[in-house]
């Protein structure tokens, strides 16, 4: 079983998701990025899917479990590089990801979640729900 | 039929050019059903190759089967009547007219050709199911050509009315013009999300100043597109929204969930200020600077 690894820039953990997600990696990745938070002190986690041709309901509530986890946790979330062929796949699946963030790319995600370490969570008007 | 040989191959070839005259008086005269056609170039070139083709696929065994191999070339040659007439715009009935009106002439010509009554009545038959499938075939084609026409019209109008213009560094602007029905929206969603990437645009101004209603469907379509928007991390401005709409929408109960502005002024002002920019008077005095 491959493992997904954790990438520690500032404070801030990146993950970047190439391999198809099932059960077991789901859930290695959750316990890896909790571990990592708490050890590492970590303010921002960016899940990168650019690589993710396909986000089905599970990886969306995998997202949405790691996004609520991370808040539990005093970090911010933000899942970036999503494709437009994934975006109209997942609205039209009804999936809007309500409780994460979203940014363009890795850069923006990082400009996302240090404005909001900076400013507090009350400035963040992004929320869509 | 196949093995008693028509008489009409033989009868076209002898009075071949009598038949095209009467043949184009009678579509100058018109048909009951109301088609006329001039006597033009054109047309008298058409009908001296209907005639032609006619006696020449006649003359095969499969008298009275249009689809088989031998009318071939008669298929193509309607096809291009049928399709040059759509395109000029003339009516159903008057390009059917042009098969139709070949039935007088030419049984005036059977009935004065063929005497006893068994072997006449033979051959109308044989004459009239060969041009009435003939007709038919025009009028398919007909339908046929009319089709792709309003189908190519509609590719271009959805082509036409899905611009996505860039307003700003980082702010794109989606005036939508026309209703949004399922393929619209598919179509302003994929362009938007792709010049979302291009762009890295962070705000997007949806203005619907162009949609003549909104009920629960546009909604629930536009609610689709702000939801791919901000999955991409851009964030939806809607504008345009005229008084009646808004009614409507308030009527409706509907939950847009969505930053809106009454115009793309307000929309393009609300993103600059986002993005950090302010636009300032020149002209005017520092302190009555607008914020």
């Amino acid at each position: 079983m491959s493992e997904i690894p954790i990438l520690k820039i500032g404070d801030c953990l990146l993950v970047s998701i190439q391999v198809d997600m099932h059960d077991r990696l789901a859930m290695a990745l959750q316990d890896d990025l909790t571990r990592r938070i708490v050890q590492d002190r970590a303010r921002g986690v960016m899940i990168d899917i650019s690589a993710l041709e396909i986000v089905d309901s599970f990886i969306g509530r995998m997202l949405n479990n790691i996004a609520a986890m991370s808040r539990v946790l005093d970090a911010v979330t933000v899942v970036v590089g999503m494709r437009p062929a994934v975006a109209i796949t997942l609205v039209e699946l009804g999936l809007t990801l309500n409780g994460v963030r979203t940014a363009l790319n890795v850069d923006r995600g990082l400009a996302m979640i240090r404005k909001i370490i900076d400013h507090g969570e009350q400035d963040d008007d992004r929320r869509g729900g | 039929m196949a093995e008693n040989q028509s008489l009409i191959p033989a009868l076209i070839d002898r009075h071949q050019s009598a038949l095209l005259d009467d043949w184009l008086d009678g579509m100058a005269r018109g048909s009951p059903s109301g088609g006329t056609l001039r006597r033009d170039g054109e047309t008298v070139e058409q009908a001296k190759r209907f005639l032609e083709q006619l006696r020449r696929s006649a003359q095969t065994q499969q008298f009275d089967d249009i689809y088989s191999q031998d009318w071939a070339p008669m298929r193509d040659l309607l096809e291009e009547v049928s399709r040059a007439r759509a395109i000029q715009g003339f009516t159903p009935s008057q390009t059917a007219t042009f098969v139709f009106s070949l039935k007088e002439p030419l049984f005036q010509l059977l009935r004065r050709e063929i005497g006893g009554a068994d072997r006449l009545g033979d051959e109308i038959w044989t004459a009239t199911r060969v041009l009435d499938s003939l007709g038919l075939y025009t009028i398919e084609t007909y339908a046929k050509t009319r089709e792709e026409l309003i189908g190519r019209q509609q590719q271009e109008l959805l082509e036409l009315s899905t611009p996505v213009v860039q307003l700003w560094d980082g702010v794109l602007a989606l005036p939508l013009i026309g209703t949004l029905d399922s393929a619209r929206t598919q179509i302003v969603m994929e362009s938007l999300l792709e010049r979302i990437v291009e762009s890295g645009a962070e705000v997007a101004i949806i203005d619907i100043t162009g949609v003549p209603t909104v009920d629960t469907l546009v909604a629930q379509h536009l609610i689709k597109t702000i939801s791919a928007a901000r999955l991409m991390g851009a964030d939806c401005i809607l504008s345009g929204i005229r008084p009646q709409i808004a009614q409507t929408i308030v009527h409706l109960g509907l939950e847009l969930n969505v930053v809106s502005k009454a115009t793309m002024a307000d929309a393009l002002a609300l993103a600059l200020r986002r993005s950090g920019k302010a636009i300032v008077d020149r002209t005017a005095p520092k302190s009555s600077r607008d914020d």
